[in-house]
């Protein structure tokens, strides 16, 4: 057959993230339940702390649903952080089974089966994207600067799905079966989604906190997302506020950039590698 | 002893069948070692299968018949020895060894959230084939393993046959010239079996060489042109169904006998028939032997038995076993090992294969 214009590659990892995102919507209830947290965050974060947490340069009048508009970006950011455990999972359950045998002793690209479960992950979040927009709209977020700024905004969500989901495959080349593929999954996404802007704004962590959660790239993500969206950024006017806070924007491509440069070569030598004993 | 002698007598054979030459062999391999941390699974195998045949390789669990597959079909590399499959080296031309090669391993490698057809179309693309075409091929496919009408159903609502069968058509989508066969009956009931042999009858007539693995000597009879045993990563014996059964000594007799007491007697009275000395296990109460002239025996032992006052509970006359063959051969009957369990594909180095 001739060769397909983006190279067998591309055309392999297709190939499988189709039977990925096939194998998803065949499995409804595993959906559901990648569906349904987000959207108990957001009533949680949006009804029982809401009033709790003021956001800084936000009027007071505003009150509870300025933390709803801060709340937000900030699910969104958290809800794409916690994707990369669903491509350690799956990851680890596709080594584990026997079609892996399959896709090895066929002449594909092998990178394919890596990148065909980081896209189907990306591409699943889409629709896990627009169900949490709907579940804002519903609690009281909106979206002030236009289509046009929102769509980058959720676009900029995507990249970082995708650059997690290759730490999350990473991880999970390493696990042995799904049950600690899953621990070890989530384990990390924790202090990467607390220790961060997400649910509350900086100015009440410690120091020592506050650097961490300023140069973690999450920060910048939902800053970028707040700024985008035109929702309360919790940032007070005239301050200063180290680098990624001011550049967002910038520090999210960027450090989307490094960590795909780093971890897409790891996973691909440990797939390699321990696909060959 | 006579079993001493017969393995001496084989391996010599053997030796000298392995050397010929490997011009025409759609398989070759020489002096394949791997181990397994402390396990050793190979231990220096060699193997030729030449075009257009089918080869058994016969071997209990823990002989290293995975492993020998697992090499062959690119899926492992050896720590020492080489193979070719269809003159292209495993290890430095693999992807051109996966384009000519199917497999069907013990586990059936198949998606189970994928419909059987939708298996088949994935597996085709990844054999970068013309996707019109590989629809086509599908449905040839599902037709000819009796699933046209589950085919637009998820496979894990499949019987275990069913999914074995998926397993096969997968391994064919390519029309490969060499069809690595890995255990395909274990576990399958009877019916199945039947049907998979008599496709994979039909394959062999179409001239795909085939590599079967299996347990079962009745297995290898059936479907094997020629047959290799192997025991502790090695090739013990090497021949025709026919020559092998004949260096076990063909058909055995075996008895059971009511009261223990009379276990001598029975010996005794078994050795009239047979053509060798009756081995007898005390604690199944069992005696046994080799016979020839088929169920004139049985009925003449019968009426021995009968005459000398023996009351039996059991009688029957049986083909040899992979355990006879092994006693044959080694001295030894094939150990004894747990059933495989499915793959885990554990990192550690110390997992033992078959």
């Amino acid at each position: 057959m001739r060769r397909p214009v983006l190279g067998w590659g591309m055309h392999d990892g297709l190939v499988v993230a189709r039977r990925n995102l096939l194998a998803t919507l065949r499995n409804p209830e595993l959906l559901f339940f990648s569906l349904i947290q987000p959207v108990i965050f957001v009533l949680l974060f949006a009804y029982v702390f809401g009033g709790a947490i003021p956001v800084p340069g936000a009027s007071p009048e505003a009150g509870a649903s300025a933390y709803r508009e801060y709340l937000m970006p900030g699910i969104f950011g958290q809800t794409v952080a916690f994707a990369a455990a669903s491509s350690t999972v799956g990851i680890a359950e596709d080594m584990s089974k026997g079609i892996i045998d399959r896709f090895r002793s066929l002449p594909m690209k092998s990178f394919a089966v890596l990148f065909g479960r980081t896209l189907a992950d990306a591409v699943r979040l889409i629709l896990v994207l627009a169900v949490l927009a709907i579940t804002g709209l519903v609690v009281g977020w909106r979206i002030h600067n236009g289509a046009l700024l929102a769509s980058f905004a959720f676009l900029l969500l995507l990249l970082f799905a995708y650059t997690v989901a290759w730490v999350g495959v990473w991880i999970g080349l390493y696990m042995p079966n799904t049950e600690t593929a899953q621990t070890a999954g989530l384990l990390w996404l924790f202090p990467l989604t607390f220790m961060s802007n997400a649910f509350v704004p900086l100015e009440g962590m410690p120091t020592w906190l506050q650097t961490f959660a300023s140069w973690n790239p999450l920060s910048a993500l939902v800053l970028a997302c707040r700024e985008l969206f035109g929702n309360p950024t919790g940032q007070l006017p005239g301050q200063t506020y180290p680098w990624p806070l001011e550049n967002p924007i910038a520090y999210t491509l960027l450090s989307c950039a490094v960590i795909l440069a780093i971890f897409i070569p790891l996973a691909a030598r440990r797939y390699r590698n321990s696909t060959s004993h | 002893m006579t079993a001493s002698a017969n393995s001496a007598n084989s391996a010599s054979s053997a030796n000298s069948a392995h050397s010929a030459s490997s011009t025409n062999s759609a398989i070759s391999a020489k002096g394949l070692v791997k181990h397994y941390g402390e396990v050793k699974a190979l231990d220096g195998l060699d193997l030729e299968v030449p075009e257009g045949t089918v080869v058994g390789l016969l071997g209990p669990n823990g002989a290293g018949k995975t492993t020998a597959v697992r090499i062959l079909t690119t899926l492992l590399r050896p720590d020492s020895g080489s193979a070719t499959v269809a003159g292209f080296d495993v290890v430095r031309q693999a992807d051109a060894v996966r384009r000519v090669i199917g497999l069907t391993g013990q586990y059936a490698a198949v998606d189970e959230y994928l419909t059987g057809r939708e298996n088949l179309t994935m597996v085709g693309r990844l054999y970068h084939l013309p996707a019109g075409w590989v629809a086509d091929r599908a449905q040839e496919l599902l037709e000819r393993f009796n699933l046209a009408d589950a085919a637009d159903r998820p496979v894990r609502t499949y019987s275990g046959g069913m999914r074995r069968r998926v397993d096969l058509a997968a391994s064919l989508v390519a029309h490969p010239r060499i069809l690595f066969l890995d255990e395909p009956t274990t576990g399958l009931d009877p019916r199945s079996r039947l049907d998979l042999w008599a496709v994979i009858g039909d394959l062999v007539r179409e001239g795909t060489t085939v590599l079967l693995t299996t347990q079962y000597l009745e297995e290898a009879d059936r479907l094997a042109n020629d047959i290799v045993v192997i025991d502790h990563g090695r090739v013990i014996a090497h021949g025709t169904s026919d020559v092998l059964k004949d260096q076990v000594g063909g058909d055995r007799l075996e008895i059971v006998v009511h009261d223990r007491s009379q276990l001598s007697q029975a010996a005794a009275a078994m050795s009239a028939v047979s053509d060798a000395a009756p081995i007898v296990d005390a604690d199944t109460r069992r005696v046994s032997a080799p016979v020839s002239g088929g169920s004139t025996v049985l009925v003449e032992a019968v009426r021995v038995l009968d005459t000398a006052g023996i009351e039996i509970d059991d009688v029957v006359l049986r083909r040899p076993t992979l355990d006879d063959v092994f006693l044959a051969l080694t001295g030894h009957v094939a150990e004894e090992e747990p059933p495989p369990a499915p793959p885990s594909r554990g990192r550690g180095r110390g997992r033992k294969e078959s």
